[in-house]
């Protein structure tokens, strides 16, 4: 005999949903509230160390979509490359990491930011200056495991973890 | 418990009357859809463990206002090879029955804008024009989709009228008057006690009538767009939105009045025993919105047809048998029995409900 026939059904139903009432939301109003992200995220812009770099270009080699302009001039003083130039353009970047992975001098990375809209397509372009390591702007843990292990843990909305508020 | 009617310092000229109820009425609607709009709309959130609307004003209560603003300044399109006028007078067809049927709802003793000695028969009569208004809407926009979800509605609230007027004839039967008031002082014993069968019926054919969910098959989204609603913008929109809410408005306050002892309570005053059961009306509607799926068109019909129908039939004998052959007995004793006589009704009938001969899957 199905009883689901009865309206027994239905009855399960209807106290499904009555105690979703009681139940917390498992929403995050989100510009009040923020989650922590995964550690070793992709955020949306890359970050350069201008003391590491030594102009070798390998990154942008790396870089399948050309995204990463990169140019030198000697300097004999030091007998070492001097970076004049060095942008990168996230409008066409797709962050897939191949040039921090391909960086020999641990001199490139992703950052953790993930809040980097615009309203114009050309203030995108990373220059210099908008590539150095801030307390704003953090280092993600992608391909860096020691650098990873500095960052708070992700919250997870399954451990009802709402992180940061 | 003595009945006083109307309060003696009621304003009896009968202008006043009229043009303070009226007001009082339009005033009520309004303000009501606007909060019931709002009130689902949390209610459905709260129970999918979200939280709805809540940047505008405080807790999201100006949301709806906010809503309303935006639809009034919306440009209002009509569709080139329309009926230009049909497609215009529909949402005004629409709107207007469903605000006629607060003519005759009693907010507390006396406070009725008309009190007619055939109340049910007016809602009964008032309420089923909103369909030809709905039927306008999906006619004049020449457009598949506000056809079908029309026909579709006219085809369900044909069906369910019938049920949902057998089932409100026990009722009547009961208080022995058509009156709205005078159900209301009849009901010592809430009628949702004495008539829980036909309480039934009557709520799922309401639903079905306004087109709640999971009845909701004339403007079923994933299906026909929005229904009749599909070639309506702006204002013309939001008076259909309206006509909805006051329907189920409407709806809320009539199961108030007929079967939950409308303004009738201890302790809190009149007005407020009846806001406190028409929320409680919306919420179980909400509730069932939010739980059951959506129903196919045959499974429709079929259960107008061969559930409902048989059974407000079976409901209204038995009423009239306990009427005539124990007129002497408390009606007390009554409780008991028919809330037996309604789990054993549905359940039996439960067992016989089947679709194409049994072939087809319930």
């Amino acid at each position: 005999m199905k009883f689901e026939r009865y309206g027994i059904g239905i009855a399960r139903g209807l106290s499904v949903t009555i105690r979703h009432l009681l139940r917390r939301p498992i929403t995050t109003q989100y510009p009040e509230q923020r989650l922590n992200i995964s550690r070793r995220s992709r955020g949306n812009e890359l970050i350069w160390d201008e003391n590491k770099c030594t102009g070798c270009g390998t990154c942008a080699k790396a870089c399948h979509i050309g995204a990463i302009h990169i140019s030198t001039s000697t300097n004999l003083v030091d007998n070492k490359y001097k970076v004049e130039k060095y942008e990168v353009d996230t409008g066409c970047c797709i962050f897939c990491g191949l040039c921090v992975e391909a960086c020999p001098f641990e001199a490139l990375f992703l950052s953790y930011d993930y809040e980097r809209s615009q309203y114009r397509r050309g203030d995108l372009v990373q220059t210099k200056e908008m590539m150095m390591e801030t307390p704003e702007r953090k280092v993600s843990g992608y391909f860096y495991p020691g650098r990873a292990a500095k960052l708070p843990r992700q919250s997870l909305l399954v451990n009802n973890d709402r992180g940061k508020t | 418990m003595a009945m006083q009617m109307l309060p003696p310092d009621w304003p009896g000229n009968f202008w006043a009357h009229w043009a303070i109820f009226a007001v009082a009425v339009l005033v009520f609607v309004l303000l009501m859809v606007i909060v019931f709009i709002w009130f689902e709309r949390r209610a459905m959130a709260v129970m999918q463990a979200r939280l709805g609307p809540n940047r505008a004003g405080p807790f999201g209560l100006l949301q709806s206002v906010a809503d309303a603003l935006k639809i009034l300044i919306k440009e209002d399109i009509i569709p080139a090879r329309s009926d230009k006028l049909v497609h215009w007078l529909a949402p005004v067809v629409a709107f207007v029955p469903a605000l006629l049927i607060f003519a005759v709802i009693p907010f507390r003793g006396g406070a009725i804008l008309a009190d007619l000695n055939i109340g049910i028969l007016y809602i009964v009569a008032i309420s089923s024009i909103t369909t030809v208004g709905i039927f306008m809407a999906g006619w004049s926009s020449n457009n598949k989709y506000s056809t079908l979800g029309a026909m579709r509605q006219v085809a369900s609230v044909v069906s369910y009228e019938i049920p949902v007027v057998l089932s409100l004839v026990g009722v009547i039967l009961l208080a022995g008057s058509l009156s709205m008031q005078q159900i209301v002082a009849a009901q010592n014993i809430p009628f949702i006690l004495l008539q829980p069968l036909g309480f039934l019926l009557f709520f799922t054919g309401a639903l079905a009538e306004i087109n709640r969910a999971p009845f909701d098959l004339t403007e079923a989204d994933s299906e026909l767009v929005a229904g009749y609603m599909t070639e309506y913008s702006g204002m013309k929109f939001g008076l259909f939105f309206l006509a909805e809410y006051a329907e189920a408005l409407a709806i809320s306050a009539i199961v108030t009045t007929i079967f939950l002892g409308g303004w009738r309570g201890p302790l809190l005053p009149d007005w407020l025993w009846f806001l406190v059961k028409v929320f409680i009306v919306f919420f179980v509607i909400v509730w069932i919105r939010t739980t059951v799926p959506r129903l196919r068109i045959d499974q429709l019909m079929a259960l107008a047809w061969k559930f409902l129908f048989p059974l407000a039939l079976l409901n209204l004998l038995i009423t009239a048998i306990e009427i005539l052959v124990w007129p002497a007995v408390s009606l007390w004793v009554f409780v008991p029995i028919n809330i037996a006589i309604a789990i054993v009704l549905v359940v039996l009938w439960s067992k016989f409900f089947k679709l194409g001969w049994g072939k087809v899957e319930v």
